[in-house]
């Protein structure tokens, strides 16, 4: 077996899903016969045909309230937002009709909006953004943020599968960057489940999407001082699993949150809020925040360099902690 | 169709003048009154698998489909019985089993779901259509326009059906919009837009009639637009001293129930008799479902708590 990129991994998610399971079909700007902006859904067309395979106009907010209504009638529509920025366009359908119609009248909306979100590309303050925390905010909605190949797949079928609207933001510094071998036979990642990418005993790094590579690269740094870094993939936001962060944090008592949407506002508020409820006593240092800063995503090299957090952002406060 | 109309009216009388008044009710409350004929002319001959997108001055599309006086009146109480379990409140409600899809108050947002209701059925080769309401306020947010759009660049069988009661809460149309009549804009999406006076149940029932043919044949969406009037303020606690008299008036005399009854008595088809025993029969079950819901439990606090998510 050869290997498989993540975005790679998606397009075979969604593929396996579409063919197994009539009721799904994709629908967004350019997905049909350009195969998407990204081609997550290249040769889709072809395969499935334009009952399937569906090219809209230019309206983010249509586009999901389409999938909605499409949704309630039986459906799985998976929208793509071209660009997770353009999501915004879209709040209202996704915060107030999908999220709320199964607690008001008890209707279900298993809908799938995904989109390519994150920086690193030099797209500018519209091309680069981690708009999550609109949507973690959100009683209703699921949030995915996968960072390896065989999550981003296993993500995307529990996603499809799932009877409750999920957001599913793809990484797109990671499309053609991650790549590994995949399993043959048909699997899922279930939503609401970290993983731990690197067992350690001195610092936990709860991060994910493609801060969770800055993290384990740190860690490698790291090393050979003797710092051990266990590192932490959430997967997913909406809901998140307490369970592994916490286990973790009372494992090696010091807390690094890292993540590259920015900092008012961010998930590292949410988790430091639980450790210090749930973990106080355990905690033998402050818990650390690493974000990007509370601007827009600058545009020029050196200046989004700046913006997303480095590895030695995270080997710079992992020292701190460690003499803390 | 006057059976349905005249519920409508006692119902939405009952909830607004006293229900309301008492106390009994204390969210808001809009009702559709003088505009009954067009929900009820609308969706007469629909197909029970047909969904129907309501906004909310079409009560009477849930009496159609089977939903009673009872569920709609512990809604508004926020009793556990209603539609929605207390989560919300008046006409923010549906029923998938009644193929009847909730509106939110964001208006217009209807717009392009039932563009994806439409299409979920042309996906899978359905003969069903959808009709959608929406006022002449709701036309002026963005969604209604790609929805508009929508629908008809994905050939949805959508049948838009616009209450032009002329007032958006306190907003009269000429200042909602530069073009004299909602259905002008219909031409620019590439679909018809016909004009009705609303307050004729059988003009309303024929040009929707026309227009759920056209999309159950693949001819795509259309807009039928319902000239009517509102005769209340926005909701129950709006006294609209904003419309001119002259205006309600006018439209008093135009009222569609009264014009249904006339028009019926002319052709013969509706003796005083008849009427008086459908007047009563109206009443009595008004009556009767105000003495259940108000005695149905209201929600445990808890239960705010559930159904956020799929529970199995």
């Amino acid at each position: 077996m050869g290997l498989t990129t993540y975005v790679e991994a998606i397009r075979e998610g969604i593929r396996e899903e579409m063919s197994t399971d009539e009721r799904v079909f994709v629908l967004g700007e350019d997905v049909a016969v350009y195969g998407g902006a990204f081609k997550v859904t290249a040769g889709m067309l072809e395969e499935f045909g334009e009952n399937r395979v569906i090219d809209t106009p230019i309206s983010e907010s249509g586009i999901v309230a389409t999938a909605i209504g499409a949704a309630m009638m039986g459906m799985r529509p998976v929208a793509e937002m071209q660009f997770a920025d353009f999501i915004s366009c879209a709040f209202d359908q996704i915060t107030n009709f999908a999220a709320k119609c199964r607690y008001r009248w008890g209707a279900g909306v298993p809908i799938v909006v995904r989109g390519p979100s994150g920086g690193g590309i030099h797209g500018g303050p519209f091309h680069s953004q981690n708009p999550e925390m609109y949507f973690v905010h959100t009683p209703g909605l699921k949030v995915v943020c996968p960072a390896t190949a065989y999550d981003a797949k296993g993500l995307i079928k529990a996603a499809i599968r799932d009877p409750d609207p999920v957001i599913f933001f793809e990484h797109k510094f990671l499309y053609r960057r991650v790549k590994e071998e995949l399993p043959g036979a048909d699997y899922v990642v279930p939503l609401g489940e970290a993983e731990v990418r690197r067992a350690g005993s001195d610092i936990s790094v709860i991060t994910y999407g493609a801060m969770v590579f800055r993290a384990l690269d740190a860690a490698k740094e790291l090393e050979r001082e003797g710092i051990d870094l266990e590192v932490i993939d959430l997967r997913s936001l909406l809901p998140w699993d307490r369970h592994t962060v916490l286990e973790s944090v009372k494992k090696t008592n010091k807390v690094i949150l890292l993540h590259e949407a920015t900092r008012t506002g961010g998930f590292a508020g949410e988790l430091a809020a639980v450790i210090a409820e749930e973990a106080f006593e355990h905690l033998d240092g402050p818990i650390r925040r690493i974000t990007a800063p509370d601007t827009p995503v600058p545009y020029s090299p050196p200046m989004e360099e700046f913006f997303l957090p480095q590895v030695s952002d995270v080997v710079r406060v992992a020292r701190e902690l460690n003499d803390y | 169709m006057l059976y349905y109309m005249k519920l409508t009216r006692e119902l939405e009388d009952r909830i607004e003048r006293k229900l309301y008044r008492q106390g009994k009710i204390l969210g808001g409350v809009y009702v559709g009154r003088g505009q009954e004929a067009i929900t009820v002319g609308a969706c007469m001959d629909l197909d029970g698998n047909d969904a129907i997108c309501v906004s909310h001055r079409d009560m009477a599309a849930f009496l159609m489909r089977g939903v009673t006086p009872r569920q709609i009146l512990a809604q508004y109480m926020g009793r556990k019985t209603g539609l929605t379990r207390g989560k919300d409140g008046n006409m923010h409600m549906g029923s998938l089993d009644h193929n009847l899809i909730a509106f939110i108050s964001m208006l217009g947002d209807s717009i392009p779901i039932a563009a994806g209701v439409g299409l979920s059925y042309r996906l899978r080769g359905m003969k069903q259509v959808t009709v959608c309401f929406f006022g002449d306020g709701a036309s002026s947010r963005g969604d209604w326009h790609e929805g508009l759009n929508m629908a008809s660049v994905l050939k949805c069988p959508v049948v838009y059906v616009c209450n032009n009661n002329q007032y958006a809460y306190s907003t009269p149309l000429e200042q909602q919009m530069a073009v004299e009549n909602v259905a002008d804009r219909a031409s620019a999406y590439g679909m018809p837009g016909d004009i009705v006076d609303g307050n004729d149940v059988v003009a309303v029932w024929q040009a929707v009639n026309r227009a759920v043919e056209r999309a159950r044949g693949g001819g795509g969406p259309s807009m039928v637009e319902c000239k009517s009037f509102r005769m209340t303020g926005h909701s129950a606690h709006d006294d609209a001293r904003y419309v001119p008299k002259e205006l309600f008036e006018y439209w008093e005399k135009r009222d569609p129930i009264t014009r249904l009854e006339t028009s019926m008595r002319d052709l013969g088809d509706l003796t005083e008799n008849k009427l008086a025993e459908m007047n009563g029969r109206v009443v009595a079950e008004v009556d009767e479902a105000v003495e259940l819901a108000d005695n149905d439990p209201y929600p445990d606090p808890e239960d705010c708590l559930t159904g956020v998510y799929f529970e199995g």
